[in-house]
């Protein structure tokens, strides 16, 4: 509506719209954070796709994911690397999801990556014990830890191999009833 | 007020606050509009008015309790805090409304009526207005008890809500979710060592329990028997009218509150120290102590006011025979009054002693945490706002609001002005002394538990104003029942003046024959709905061992097919072993999944149709 913006072609930006949950403005937006992650290393002009992606460090270290006890694997999660390393790509991805526009079994999907620390596929007792000490900061006893973890297979494991699986996961937070609501983060 | 600082229990507690004040207002409206304002309209307009009739005798001796001659000034403060003297002959109290009909142009009102039929409104409707707003909150309870059932599973993968960005919100949030999950494997081992207990131990706890029960009781019984006599010696002493000295007298007035109010004080914390002994779940821990304090705080009212009774319908000449006037008229000339004053008493010393424990006790302890370093100060901490208790206060003082309504109808007034103000002391108090509860209070039931708390607390109301209406004779000498055996009398008349078909209709509803059929059918109704609560309860136990075995069916199946198809590539080498391994490799989620771009964001991956 008047406002001649240079940074995305129209196409990039109708693409954006209709892939992300996010409006024109709010991608213009989130552009703007991006680029003040590193302002010297990301141009102002994507309109021809610049392959530029911006290291772990500089990601987690955002208000919105500082206090965030997952930080590192949400941004692993959405890396294409599985490093860290995000593209403005990646970038609007991640927020978009965890928007709360986002439905359910989406991020039903994310979360069950982001849990599964080994990249298995499977949730297994390793992994709820990362999560459960990256929670409490590591608080609890061992033998403390030890016990939830057996409590949450025992809740949650549907086929009885001992680890979940995503149906097994997915099953479990469509039961969660705070799930949409802590699962969001507002940017 | 932010949720995330405080926590949701206590945006319920002063939410719950709020909905006290309105309740008392829209009381004192009800109160004021039925009985007031018609007395207020008379004397204003020209419609007729008829006074109460007293029939001189000896119970209509009413002497006037107005000071005469000099009065020291420190005499009307006493009167003000006690509501003798000269706020006796106010509308404040029973004893002033003496109007029985009002005649206007149309039709005539009549006002004993009025007084009566407001006094069943306002229980009538507090009963509704809290059953309407606790029904949304008891769904919520019963839905969330799914909890129940994936407790751990929910705190772990729900549980940490990804907005928080304050550092000091992660560090509660954090220690709540410790002390939940902490508090749940507490539970967890609880369960489990009572199930394993051998029958000499749950002996030696069955008889443990027993005997602190016991010692419970004796505790009860002990500061009730102090409040009775506390309250007798009180009364004996107005009654003699011995005037002292100003604060002695003062104390003397307000001793029954004292008693109380330091019972209240004390037997919280010896409930705390006894339950620990007694070997409960820590849920069932804290809901126990709860209920005792609950049944302390309300039962010293009931105390109060049955000492009060005995006081009232004892006449000193002869125990066998009755009260010539139904009352003891000589020391209670007009007792409704009384009992209203003593309301009024135990209201107002409430208010001072809250605002008073907030102001001489919280906001110096906060100043002596912060400033002094000395071990006295570490040991104390730093105050917490203790919601449980907090609510037991409030419900308390709306309790005797409603007992005293009857006896003093402008106390729902009193009583809005009252929580008003404690709504914003009790919150400048959570700003400014307290820090939030490390020990989270389940929001998700708390409101529930207000309001159940509170139709206790009515329930409890009900009972002294019910047998005061219909048990004890009303006063002769003053009030709008001197007419009437009972206050409950007013009512029987004017059906009787009723036309003849609505009248019978009246009288067939209040036999016996219909009170014991309904009461039947409510018995059966509530039967039919506990079966039905039990009945989806199985189902739901059913519908959940369903879906873990539906889990081990689709193992089972992927393992044949898993076989049929080796056993198939192995006769046939040249089959494409891709087509099948990708069919079951599809059943787990792939990360391989995702294109370029974003393009496939709003589609989940696409998932083989054995994924059911």
């Amino acid at each position: 509506m008047g406002n001649k913006q240079t940074i995305f072609t129209d196409e990039q930006l109708d693409a954006y719209q209709d892939c992300t949950f996010f409006t024109r403005k709010e991608i213009l937006r989130l552009h703007g954070r991006y680029h003040e992650l590193a302002p010297n290393l990301v141009p102002m002009d994507y309109t021809n796709d610049p392959d530029v992606k911006l290291p772990l460090q500089l990601i987690i270290n955002m208000p919105e994911l500082k206090e965030n006890p997952f930080r590192n694997r949400i941004v692993e999660s959405f890396s294409e690397d599985g490093q860290g390393n995000l593209s403005f790509n990646d970038f609007v991805d991640m927020f978009s999801v965890l928007s709360e526009m986002a439905p359910r079994e989406l991020k039903a999907i994310y979360a069950f990556k982001i849990y599964d620390f080994n990249t298995d596929n499977f949730i297994c007792k390793e992994d709820l014990e990362k999560t459960l000490n990256k929670l409490t900061r590591e608080e609890l006893t061992a033998e403390e830890v030890n016990l939830v973890c057996d409590k949450v297979i025992e809740e949650a494991d549907l086929d009885g191999d001992g680890k979940l699986a995503f149906a097994d996961f997915e099953n479990m937070i469509s039961r969660a009833p705070d799930f949409l609501s802590t699962f969001h983060i507002r940017i | 007020l932010s949720p995330g600082k405080f926590g949701t229990g206590i945006l319920s507690y002063f939410s719950f606050l709020r909905f006290l004040v309105l309740l008392n207002f829209i009381i004192f409206l009800l109160m004021f509009g039925l009985i007031i304002l018609p007395i207020i309209i008379v004397s204003h307009s020209s419609a007729n008015m008829t006074f109460v009739q007293q029939y001189g005798s000896e119970c209509t001796d009413y002497p006037s309790s107005v000071r005469r001659g000099l009065v020291l000034f420190h005499q009307y403060i006493i009167d003000l805090l006690s509501g003798t003297g000269f706020l006796e002959q106010t509308y404040l109290f029973y004893g002033y409304y003496n109007v029985d009909l009002v005649r206007f142009s149309r039709f005539t009102y009549n006002v004993p009526l009025a007084y009566l039929l407001a006094t069943f409104a306002y229980l009538f409707l507090s009963l509704v207005w809290i059953v309407k707003r606790s029904v949304a909150g008891f769904k919520q309870n019963l839905v969330q008890d799914e909890d129940r059932f994936q407790s751990f599973c929910n705190k772990i993968f729900s549980g940490w809500d990804f907005c928080i960005t304050d550092e000091n919100a992660a560090k509660l949030k954090r220690s709540s979710l410790l002390y939940e999950l902490r508090t749940d494997l507490e539970e967890e081992r609880i369960k489990q060592k009572i199930a394993d207990r051998t029958f000499k131990e749950r002996c030696r706890i069955y008889l443990i329990r027993l005997v602190l029960n016991l010692f419970v009781v004796t505790i009860l019984a002990g500061c009730f028997y102090c409040i009775y006599r506390a309250t007798i010696y009180s009364q004996e002493r107005q009654t003699l009218k011995l005037q002292t000295n100003f604060i002695l007298d003062l104390i003397v007035e307000y001793l029954p509150s004292i008693v109380i109010t330091l019972g209240n004080f004390i037997t919280p914390l010896m409930f705390d120290v006894i339950i620990q002994f007694e070997d409960y779940s820590p849920a069932f821990e804290i809901r126990f102590t709860l209920m005792r304090c609950v049944f302390m705080r309300l039962a010293s009212i009931g105390v109060l006011l049955f000492s009060l009774w005995s006081q009232i319908t004892h006449c000193e000449t002869d125990d066998t025979v009755p009260c010539p006037c139904g009352y003891n008229h000589q020391l209670y000339p007009c007792w409704e009054s009384r009992v209203g004053q003593e309301m009024y008493k135990l209201m107002i010393f409430d208010f001072i002693i809250i605002s008073a424990v907030t102001v001489f006790v919280e906001f110096p302890r906060k100043l002596i945490v912060t400033h002094c370093d000395c071990g006295l100060a570490k040991w104390w901490g730093q105050q917490e706002f203790a919601i449980p208790q907090n609510v037991l206060e409030i419900v308390y003082g709306q309790t005797i609001c409603w007992i005293g309504t009857f006896y003093s109808p402008l106390l729902p007034a009193i009583s809005t002005i009252k929580y008003f103000i404690i709504f914003y002391i009790k919150k400048v108090t959570l700003m400014k002394n307290c820090r939030p509860a490390t020990r989270p209070f389940r929001a998700s039931s708390s409101n529930f538990f207000f309001l159940a708390v509170l139709l206790i607390g009515l329930a409890m109301a009900c009972v002294p104003v019910g047998v005061s209406i219909a048990q004890i004779s009303s006063s002769k000498a003053c009030g709008p029942f001197v007419n009437y055996t009972t206050s409950w009398q007013v009512l029987p008349q004017v059906v009787s003046e009723l036309p003849t078909g609505l009248s019978e209709f009246l009288y067939a509803i209040s036999s016996e024959a219909f009170a014991v059929s309904f009461f039947v059918v409510t018995c059966l109704a509530m039967f039919y709905f506990i079966a039905l609560a039990g009945a989806h309860k199985r189902v739901v136990n059913q519908l959940r061992e369903q879906l873990a075995m539906e889990g081990r069916d689709k193992r089972f199946l992927i393992q044949k097919l898993c076989q049929a198809q080796k056993r198939l590539a192995s006769r046939q080498p040249r089959a494409a072993p891709l087509s099948s391994g990708s069919s079951v490799a599809q059943y787990q989620y792939s990360s391989q999944n995702r294109n370029n771009s974003g393009v496939l964001l709003e589609q989940p991956p696409a998932t083989s149709a054995t994924h059911a």
